[in-house]
């Protein structure tokens, strides 16, 4: 932030590698080159356009890999065929959607066309809901014991994040190895006298621990922001309650709870993301299994338009296109109400 | 100071990365491969291109060796968006049509290959109305037949059904395999592997016509439904690892594992795991492989197997040309078939000295050529005639539903012939 | 109820061990076994044997048989406790094992064969931390090629990332120009496409600019991550502008105000960025094994899976070289800790 000292002389002066502001000088010299080369464009755009200089290198790479492809996606949702290039492929009109839509009783995926389809869309409702809720109550808990005065804080911390490290296959192999048939959870209720338990044979029991395991593997990012959120709390607050005589319920309800809402909202909406997006973890713990029990949204399109051996990324991409449809609105309807929530405060 | 070096060192990884990026050998025409491995083909496959290599120095073959999903999931995209191989093992091989390089004109001699490999196995490669074109070659032929653990018959007392018979129903195979588990406390009686291929053949010998001489393809028939059932009732009698159908995962490799371990008394799988069982049985219990269960619709199995085929994208058309020439020879496919313990696809080979000295697995491979002539016109239908996948997938995915709890058997089959028929829609749009 | 309200509210205790702390400490200490058990049985796993994996009940720890090597015998032979029929326990090595009868001999006599019940023998076995899987394992599979790519590609992704991600949201939280709203909100809605939805597409952008087979192909379509921009915008809000004002009235560049006063300040929020970064480019697994046929480009995620072929898993080894690639991610993990938690403290993310 020392721009007095003259630029010049800093970048033709030869640094010297045992010098211990090596770095430090290094940058500044990469400062100024980028400074000398930046200076025509700036006097030329002046101050306020050269935001669109700063935020081309990044809209380029969005532009081409991921606002392209969706558009691409959207032409394949509109063409049939196996065929991989747009250019190949006919135009179809609607007929992908009306083939997803065709059902005589929403509720019941069997009467639908495409049963697959709505069974996921079931399962990956159930998983939203469950797993969105059960992760904030899990999380809010651990950074409510972790935001306490104990002992190895740090450790604890460490312990309860690493999970978050973990790849998605990674996670599934350990947790398959817990809990198949011959896993370790199922040695230690025999050798407590039980029988064994299908853990992922049984349709419920897997979608209770594709459940579970997600919350282990993602609880402990959620856990920090709140974690920080927390702290962000003044202890003021509570000793003025304290003072007045309120119950530490009544704090809790009436500071924490209200404090915490808008960190609380950041991680509602992260993690509704994130279980709306379940898949990497899901392929290999129960390859979607039982049946269909545990085959969620992306699973579907990923399997219809990719390991299905006809490769029908018509069908697909029309299912990818209802998805972020349903996200928009998600989002959207989320946003107005944080705003609305916002503005009455 | 710690922070500077950190720094440091990253500036360097950063500057050798951007290098090595760069840096490409160049030199000898290479060649490309992509493979799979399910035992030792791919060390078989390395050594006898070494040896390849060393006669001809201005070709060098690059084996990228690829998990087995990949080949099925990501290469045919690759390939049709023209960045594939020069060269491939792959086992959907009607995936793949219309982006196959022809050799007919690069190799030596393609009477050679004309006469050596069977005309349905080199015409699978080929579009509809392409009675010519010279892809690639199977380097692998596969049976479908059943394994028995006979140890655990004899210790059972049970008799093995088909010692004295000739022609044995599923269901007489059935009730034997389930006295010889119930005595000797084995924990199944029956496994078969979690595939449409390996359900085929039973199928079709229950007596189910899927292909009928105007072009269309019925599933719901007698056989199939007999068959479906057999295969329900081993689940709600308790009779088979419920996890190979149920479980996890995409893979039936759990089947062989109980198998192996000695905790299922039969095991409906193929001549591929011959090598595997020899190395990883060993001498715990007498295996060996009886014949096909016969029903309304005969005795037959399903064929299959492996093909290696070249992509017309290739930039070097008359070397990948050499490699297949060399690879298809018979010297070389002898080999390949004898220590990779395969059933060769070869016409010519005959009698092969396989790199065993496990009589087991001699008598297995023997008892799978056996079952070779037995195989129906309508198993080789369903194998060579491009629809494979599209009929055997939905069969196992929606049978597995059915045994979940997800579907009753009505509405699977009603499923099954819908879902093929999306598919074959979409294909021909 | 009063305890779990106390749990509930105090962020500091007092020095007396409380019935709420008791309970908290009792959590803590469960949830260490349940977050962290699990990651330890996959690293004593992983020098088991594969005879130990598939074995019921599993042992929590590695055992292997052991073995004695009896003259006339090739290989050496497994070592069991037998119990005979009168009784007593001899110490037997096994021949061959046929169904459910096993030949055995003892290894100071080895001419006499004694057959044995399989349910009368227990195997000898000790603890043993085995390297096999390792080596094998690392011999096996390039692993050092592998390591290379996943280190230059996780590098240079992150590095990319970051500089373009910290563009961008400078651009988007401290000027004001005609369609920053607009591109704020196309960055955000599309936080929720996951990759696996529109892989194909994007495959298809890559080989017709012709980044297919290359790392470059890897690197660059995953940098401009929504949630960097996101994260870093919402952090850079809380810059004040006072600090561009008057370095502008001294005369710095836009340029050097991004670089001198904006990176520096934004160093909490790079680092969890960073993190992420890593994370995820050092775990992700779909987009190489498309990208990627050449095996000498393969990263340590698509190399650990060519071990699945269409019949055969080799289990060991994978479990193997997934506590390999583990021990980078937790050094990286380890170094970078603190700035976790400050950072995401920090990042202002409301």
């Amino acid at each position: 932030m020392n721009r007095t000292a003259a630029p010049l002389e800093k970048s033709t002066a030869s640094p010297t590698p045992q010098s211990p502001n090596f770095i430090q000088i290094l940058f500044n010299g990469f400062v100024d080159l980028i400074d000398r080369l930046m200076a025509p464009l700036q006097n030329l755009l002046g101050v306020q356009r050269m935001a669109y200089i700063f935020v081309l290198p990044n809209l380029l790479i969005f532009g081409i890999f991921i606002i392209l492809p969706m558009i691409l996606n959207l032409s394949y949702a509109f063409t049939g065929s196996t065929q991989l290039f747009p250019a190949d492929r006919p135009f179809i009109g609607a007929d992908n959607f009306a083939r997803l839509f065709e059902c005589s009783n929403f509720l019941d995926p069997n009467t639908c066309r495409e049963d697959v389809f709505w069974r996921a869309v079931f399962n990956s409702t159930i998983f939203v809901i469950v797993q969105v809720s059960f992760m904030v109550v899990m999380a809010l808990t651990t950074a409510l014991a972790l935001n306490r005065k104990i002992m190895l804080r740090a450790f604890f911390r460490s312990v309860f994040f690493y999970p978050v490290l973990l790849s998605p296959v990674v996670v599934a192999l350990i947790w398959k190895w817990i809990l198949q048939q011959d896993g370790l959870l199922n040695a230690v209720i025999v050798s407590l006298g039980g029988t064994r338990v299908p853990f992922l044979l049984n349709a419920e029991w897997a979608r209770v621990w594709v459940i579970l395991i997600s919350v282990w593997a993602q609880m402990g990012f959620f856990t920090l922001i709140l974690l920080a959120g927390l702290q962000a709390i003044p202890s003021e607050l509570y000793e003025a309650a304290s003072m007045d005589g309120a119950s530490a319920w009544a704090s809790f309800r009436n500071i924490t709870l209200p404090l915490l809402m808008p960190t609380m909202t950041v991680v509602l909406v992260l993690a509704l993301i994130r279980a709306v997006q379940v898949f990497d973890q899901v392929v290999p713990f129960t390859n979607g299994g039982p049946g269909t029990a545990t085959t969620y949204m992306v699973q579907y399109i990923y399997n219809t338009g990719f390991t299905n051996q006809t490769r029908e990324y018509g069908i697909a991409a029309a299912a990818s296109v209802l998805m972020a449809l349903i996200l928009f609105t998600l989002t959207f309807a989320q946003l107005r109400l944080t705003r609305a929530g916002q503005n009455e405060s | 100071m710690k922070k500077s070096y950190l720094l440091l060192s990253l500036i360097v990884v950063v500057l050798l990365a951007a290098t090595s990026i760069s840096v490409f050998a160049q030199d000898p025409v290479e060649l490309r491969i992509a493979w799979y491995n399910d035992g030792n083909e791919g060390e078989v496959l390395r050594d006898l291109l070494d040896r390849f290599e060393a006669e001809n120095s201005d070709i060098r073959v690059v084996v990228d060796t690829i998990p087995y999903d990949a080949i099925l999931n990501q290469l045919p995209v690759q390939v049709q968006a023209g960045e594939g191989p020069d060269m491939a093992r792959v086992t959907d091989q009607a995936a793949y049509r219309g982006y196959y390089l022809d050799m007919r004109s690069l190799v030596a001699d393609a009477a050679y290959w004309d006469a050596s490999f069977p005309a349905a196995a080199l015409a699978a490669l080929r579009l509809e109305g392409d009675e010519t074109g010279l892809y690639g070659f199977p380097n692998q032929f596969t049976v479908s037949a059943p394994y028995i653990n006979r140890t655990l018959f004899e210790q059972a007392g049970v008799e093995v059904p088909s010692d004295s018979m000739d022609a044995v129903t599923w269901e007489e195979w059935t009730e034997a395999a389930a006295s010889a588990a119930q005595a000797t406390g084995t924990p199944y009686a029956i496994a078969m592997d979690r595939s449409g291929h390996r359900f085929a053949g039973p199928m079709f010998s229950q007596g189910a016509v899927l292909f009928h001489d105007d072009g269309t393809i019925t599933i719901d028939s007698e056989g199939f439904r007999s068959m479906a059932q057999i295969l329900i009732d081993w689940h709600t009698r308790g009779l088979t690892p419920v996890e190979v159908w149920v479980g996890s995962g995409g893979t039936y490799s759990a089947g062989a594992d109980f198998f192996i371990n000695g905790q299922v008394a039969m095991y409906m799988s193929g001549s591929w795991q011959v090598g595997r069982f020899a190395n990883d049985i060993g001498d715990a219990f007498d295996w060996e492989v009886v014949p096909n269960p016969t029903g309304p619709g005969g005795s037959t199995g399903m064929p299959g197997g492996t093909f290696m085929v070249a992509f017309s994208e290739t930039e070097h058309p008359a070397e990948v040309a050499r490699v297949m020439d060399y690879l298809a020879s018979a010297d070389v496919l002898r080999e390949f078939s004898e220590r990779s313990l395969f059933i060769p696809a070869h016409l010519g080979l005959g009698e092969l000295n396989f790199a065993t000295d496990n009589p087991l697995a001699e008598a297995a491979l023997v008892a799978f050529a056996n079952e070779v002539p037995k195989l129906s016109d309508q198993a080789y239908q369903l194998q060579y005639g491009g629809q494979g996948f599209a009929i055997n997938n939905p069969i196992r995915d929606r049978l597995t539903q059915v045994i979940a709890g997800e579907l009753t058997l009505d509405e699977a089959v009603a499923r099954i012939q819908q879902d093929i028929d999306d598919a074959l829609a979409t294909a021909g749009q | 109820m009063n305890t779990i309200a106390q749990y509930l509210t105090r962020t500091r205790g007092r020095t007396r061990l409380s019935l709420t702390d008791v309970i908290t400490y009792l959590y803590l200490t469960f949830g260490t076994i349940v977050m962290f058990g699990p990651v330890l049985w996959l690293v004593l796993s992983s020098f088991k044997s594969t005879q130990q994996l598939v074995r019921f009940p599993p042992t929590i720890l590695p055992y292997r048989q052991e073995t004695v090597t009896v003259e006339g015998y090739d290989t050496p032979l497994d070592l069991y406790a037998v119990t005979m029929e009168d009784g007593t326990v001899r110490q037997l090595a096994q021949v061959r094992r046929v169904g459910i009868e096993a030949q055995m001999i003892d290894p100071t006599n080895p001419e006499e064969i004694i057959r044995v019940n399989i349910n009368q023998r227990q195997p000898i076995e000790s603890v043993v931390f085995s390297f096999d899987n390792y080596v094998t394992g690392v011999q096996q599979f390039n692993f050092w090629q592998y390591l290379w790519n996943s280190v230059v590609v996780t590098a240079l992704a992150t590095i990319l990332t970051l500089i373009v991600n910290s563009m961008a949201a400078f651009a988007l939280s401290k000027y004001q120009f005609r369609g920053r709203n607009a591109i704020f909100l196309v960055t955000i809605s599309t936080l929720m496409i996951p990759l696996s939805v529109i892989l194909i597409p994007v495959f298809l952008v890559i080989t017709e600019i012709g980044w297919s087979n290359n790392l470059i192909g890897v690197i660059v379509p995953g940098a401009a991550t929504p949630t960097g921009v996101f994260l870093l915008r919402q952090y850079m809000l809380t810059i004040p502008d006072e600090l561009l004002d008057s370095a502008r009235i001294d005369g710095a560049s836009e340029w050097r105000i991004y670089l001198q006063i904006i990176l520096p300040l934004a160093r909490p929020a790079l680092a969890v960025l960073a993190i992420f970064s890593i994370m995820w480019r050092w775990n992700d697994f779909l987009w190489p094994l498309i990208v990627l046929r050449r095996s000498e480009l393969f990263t340590l995620q698509v190399g650990l899976n060519s071990f699945q072929g269409e019949l055969q898993t080799q289990w060991n080894l994978i479990l193997a070289m997934t506590v390999l690639t583990l021990l980078p991610i937790t050094a990286v993990f380890a170094f970078l800790q603190k700035y976790i938690t400050t950072g995401i403290a920090t990042t202002g993310m409301k």
